[in-house]
């Protein structure tokens, strides 16, 4: 019995159509985050796993990632400081109720 | 042919994958998604590892299991009370994020059915330290200082934005 | 010749409106009084002085000796541009100046409106406060409309061309509506005022026109280009000449291919158009009736604007275009049946009037029409063109009476606080000076010998028997009822019963010498006025000419007036029910006269009813339902949209990912489905 390229692609797959679910129905800011974060990864995985079934020689896919990892957590850094902010300004971080700057 | 080990090791990697990312999702307390979460990236590490790219296994582990995910448990005990569940969901915000990500799902599905389905992993060393070292910090062909370099500039602007975004007025 | 007086004439009163308007809230109201009336004193005598040299310096500029008819030396009087510089330059010789003209019937204007401006701006410093002395609110703001006007008459009289008389007309217009509305908190005023600016300026209207028509066909604005001929060897001299007028006429407007316009030719109507200013601002039927309203201003402001000055701008137009209407007989012909309408409709209503001023309004707007029909009735071949300068002449003479009657009606209105003169009767014990210098007046009025009146009517009363003998039975008829309408007012103020006093302390007495002594002078002039042979100053063509009375027509006039003035005695001067028992005798013909024929009420029929109601309100109607209606439409339904899909945008970036999710996903079915 072989592992095709399916048997991975879709727990990434899975993994990413929580991430968007997650991303629709939180209200948390954080878990917001969280959901992203999940996108990312399931993103990641695809990268590394047509990079090694496609061209195990060379190594695009696997410093894609690499990289697609640094700005993950630059991002996630940044994101984490606005919501602090957010949350001393507003008390809240329920993005339904952010409002103050809509109109 | 792969081993037995390998496959039972691929069925432990992607049970956990699907079933940490589904509660990481639906957890009700936060900090428990952020643990789902953490699980979900020590899967996919353990993916990495298998797929013969051990340093990259490596940095997901330290970038995103060690690095990330403490962030994530700061912001969460800094916003929010131990033990505050969070809300419940309203039914039409989950019936319209589970029609999408269903309908996604689908599709994805069905396209990565009828386009890639029977091909096999081919046989690769995993790369040398000093393979990957010098491929991150050459200037050639498939040579990456560039974008590393360009990766460095935004985690410092990244740093520099963050301390003057949450530091106190 | 040095230009610097003539340019001080016009730049004092200037001066004297910008200082008084813009800083008199700095100063007290006395020192704007007496600012005001020395400026004018001085404007005053340079303007006599500017007179006298231009009359009398013998300067060749100004007068030159001809060969007449009948081989006689003859003076001339000349017309001299003193200076012109252009203001506005369109294209080739059409250009626009400001200007200073001289001629005789300019330097006799800047006299009378200088005189009468003296006089009414010393007599306001006492008329415009009460008798504690206190001054009236506003008193700097009167002065500097006073000098504001009195600049805007005096640039109309020396106006080089036709379009700076315009500017003028309109400035004169705007003071007089600032006047007129000068008690502003009172709704009659106000309402005057507008009134009198609407006719005025509708009047304007045919006046522009006249004024586009004429320059169109000619090409020229100049007065001099119209009707002047340059003098040899004299750069800015011109002489007055008929052979100008009719080349203007034969090149511009006759030929083959002569302008006709509704069977009258394009001259015609552009001369009819320009007197259409001259009766708006003249108050000729039948757009006399801002006049009576009018007096709601100040009392000596009627007497400088509405008796004197502004007024008899519509026969001054008509004279400094002279030579063109000698060319176009139609157009003279109409301002004499106008001139004759007005001269009689405005004596009959003047003989059922209580308000003193209204009166004197009605008198004055009788007048003026003497001055147009005389001018109407002028003509070269009769008598030397005697009604020109007859016309000029009772303009000069009616200036100083009426403003003495204003002015002593504004005493008088000062002593008793009513324009009425029910108010009033049996005065003449009470103030001695005003009952002399106003007696003085209604004889100057009625035309009595030896009073100036007399000697100018008796000129027009000619003029017009020359011209036909229905226009002088008309005009004796109007002459007649003037002296009866005058002499009914004195009796009325001065006699018919005693006055009851019902205070002794508050008795009603003659004012104090700022208003007297105007009242003596106006009264010194009238007296002495007609002894001028005023034939040495204005004629038609400048040329000196001595008119003799007609010993015939002044003997006739005069036993009219006498008649008259014994009628208005036997029913006036004691308390009596003959008056009643005539208006019940003929209560038609008393109740139009009271009401003024209804002109007032017509005029409100025909705007109101007619324009208002079958024009105005069909289309604002329009302009609401359909024009408006579209636009709103426009507004509200983009409005709505907005509203209905406001909702889309709502800032939720959970939202929009599911719906670019939806999207993305469709848009690849639709591919693929495509594709395959």
């Amino acid at each position: 019995m072989n592992l095709n390229i399916l048997c991975y692609l879709i727990p990434a797959l899975i993994m990413f159509c929580c991430g968007v679910y997650g991303f629709i129905t939180r209200k948390n800011m954080i878990a917001i985050l969280i959901s992203l974060e999940l996108m990312l990864n399931a993103v990641d995985i695809n990268f590394v796993v047509f990079n090694r079934f496609l061209f195990p020689g060379s190594m695009e896919g696997m410093f894609f990632t690499l990289f697609a990892i640094a700005i993950a957590a630059a991002e996630t850094a940044l994101a984490i400081a606005i919501i602090v902010n957010i949350f001393r300004v507003a008390k809240n971080i329920d993005v339904r109720e952010i409002t103050k700057m809509k109109f | 042919m792969d081993s037995v080990g390998s496959i039972i090791m691929y069925v432990i990697i992607a049970l956990s994958i699907v079933i940490f990312s589904v509660l990481a999702v639906t957890a009700r307390k936060i900090l428990r998604a952020a643990t789902y979460l953490l699980f979900t990236l020590f899967a996919t590490a353990a993916l990495y590892f298998q797929l013969d790219y051990p340093f990259l296994g490596a940095v997901q582990i330290a970038v995103y299991a060690g690095g990330i995910v403490v962030l994530f448990v700061f912001a969460i005990l800094l916003t929010s009370n131990p033990g505050d569940n969070s809300e419940k969901l309203e039914s039409k915000k989950r019936v319209t994020g589970l029609i999408a990500a269903i309908a996604m799902l689908l599709a994805g599905g069905y396209a990565l059915c009828t386009r890639c389905c029977d091909l096999i992993m081919p046989q690769m060393d995993s790369a040398t330290m000093k393979t990957v070292g010098e491929t991150l910090m050459g200037t050639g062909y498939q040579q990456y200082l560039l974008p590393f370099e360009a990766v460095s500039v935004l985690l410092l602007a990244c740093i520099i934005g963050g301390i003057v975004i949450a530091r106190k007025r | 010749m040095d230009a610097t007086i003539q340019i001080l004439i016009l730049a004092i009163p200037l001066f004297m409106f910008l200082l008084l308007g813009l800083l008199g809230k700095y100063l007290s109201p006395k020192i704007a009084g007496i600012l005001g009336t020395t400026a004018m004193g001085v404007v005053t005598a340079l303007a006599y002085y500017t007179a006298f040299n231009y009359f009398f310096s013998g300067d060749p500029n100004f007068q030159r000796e001809i060969i007449g008819e009948h081989g006689e030396t003859v003076v001339e009087h000349l017309q001299y541009i003193v200076f012109n510089p252009v203001w506005l330059e369109f294209y080739g010789n059409l250009h626009i100046n400001i200007g200073f003209m001289l001629d005789s019937i300019s330097a006799m204007m800047l006299v009378v409106i200088t005189t009468i401006s003296f006089m009414v701006n010393l007599y306001s410093n006492a008329y415009m406060r009460d008798h504690d002395g206190v001054y009236e609110k506003g008193f700097q703001r009167y002065y500097a409309f006073l000098a504001l006007f009195s600049f805007s008459m005096l640039g109309l009289v020396v106006a080089t061309n036709i379009f700076q008389m315009y500017i003028f007309w309109e400035l004169v217009g705007a003071s007089s509506y600032l006047l007129i509305g000068f008690y502003y908190t009172s709704p009659a005023a106000v309402s005057a005022s507008k009134k009198a600016f609407i006719v005025t300026r509708f009047a304007d209207l045919g006046f522009l026109i006249g004024i586009l028509v004429l320059s169109y066909y000619t090409g020229v604005f100049s007065f001099m280009d119209f009707t002047s001929a340059p003098v040899e060897g004299l750069a800015d001299t011109y002489h007055i000449s008929l052979d100008t007028a009719s080349t203007v006429l034969a090149t511009k407007f006759a030929g083959s291919a002569a302008p006709m316009f509704m069977g009258c030719s394009v001259l015609t109507w552009a001369l009819v158009l320009i007197f259409m200013g001259g009766m708006g601002k003249s108050a000729m039927l039948p757009l006399h009736i801002w006049l009576p309203d009018a007096m709601e201003g100040p009392t000596p402001v009627s007497a400088l604007i509405h008796a004197a000055t502004m007024v008899v701008a519509g026969v001054y137009l008509v004279a400094r275009l002279f030579p063109l209407y000698l060319q176009e007989t139609t157009a003279l012909e109409i301002v004499t049946v106008v001139g004759a309408i007005t001269a009689f409709y405005a004596a009959m209503v003047a003989c059922a009037q209580v308000d003193i001023k209204r009166v004197l309004a009605f008198s004055t707007i009788s007048q003026i029409a003497f001055m147009m029909v005389s001018l109407g009735v002028c003509r070269p071949e009769y008598h030397h063109g005697v009604g020109y300068m007859a016309s000029m002449f009772h303009l000069f003479t009616h200036a100083m009476f009426k403003a003495l009657l204003f002015l002593g009606a504004g005493a008088l209105i000062h002593a008793v606080h009513s324009n009425n003169y029910t108010a009033m009767h049996g005065l003449r014990k009470y103030m001695p000076v005003t009952h002399w210098t106003f007696l003085i007046g209604c004889l100057a009025i009625a035309g009595i010998i030896p009073f100036s009146g007399f000697f100018s009517k008796d000129e027009i009363l000619t003029a017009c028997g020359e011209y036909s003998i229905f226009v002088y039975i008309w005009m004796s008829a109007v002459a007649a009822l003037t002296a009866f309408y005058m002499f009914r007012l004195y009796f009325l103020i001065f006699w018919w019963k005693e006055h009851k006093v019902h205070d002794p302390h508050h008795a009603p007495h003659d004012q104090p010498w700022p208003m007297t002594v105007p009242l003596i002078f106006l009264a010194l002039v009238s007296c002495v006025a007609g002894f001028i042979n005023f034939g040495d100053f204005v004629t038609y063509n400048g040329e000196q000419h001595t008119f003799d009375l007609d010993w015939t027509v002044a003997g006739i006039s005069l036993t009219v007036a006498v008649v008259s003035i014994a009628v208005a005695a036997k029913m006036y001067m004691k308390e009596n029910p003959l008056p009643d028992k005539m208006a019940a005798a003929l209560p038609r013909l008393w109740d139009w006269c009271y009401h003024r024929f209804y002109w007032d009420e017509l005029y409100m029929f025909i705007t109101h009813r007619i324009i208002f109601g079958l024009i105005c309100k069909p289309i604002a109607w329009f302009d609401r339902h359909i024009i408006d209606g579209t636009m709103d439409a426009f507004a509200t339904v983009t409005n709505k949209a907005s509203w209905s899909i406001k909702g889309l945008q709502s800032g939720n970036v959970q939202t929009y990912v599911w719906i670019y999710l939806i999207g993305a996903l469709l848009l690849g079915t639709i591919t693929y489905i495509c594709l395959i």
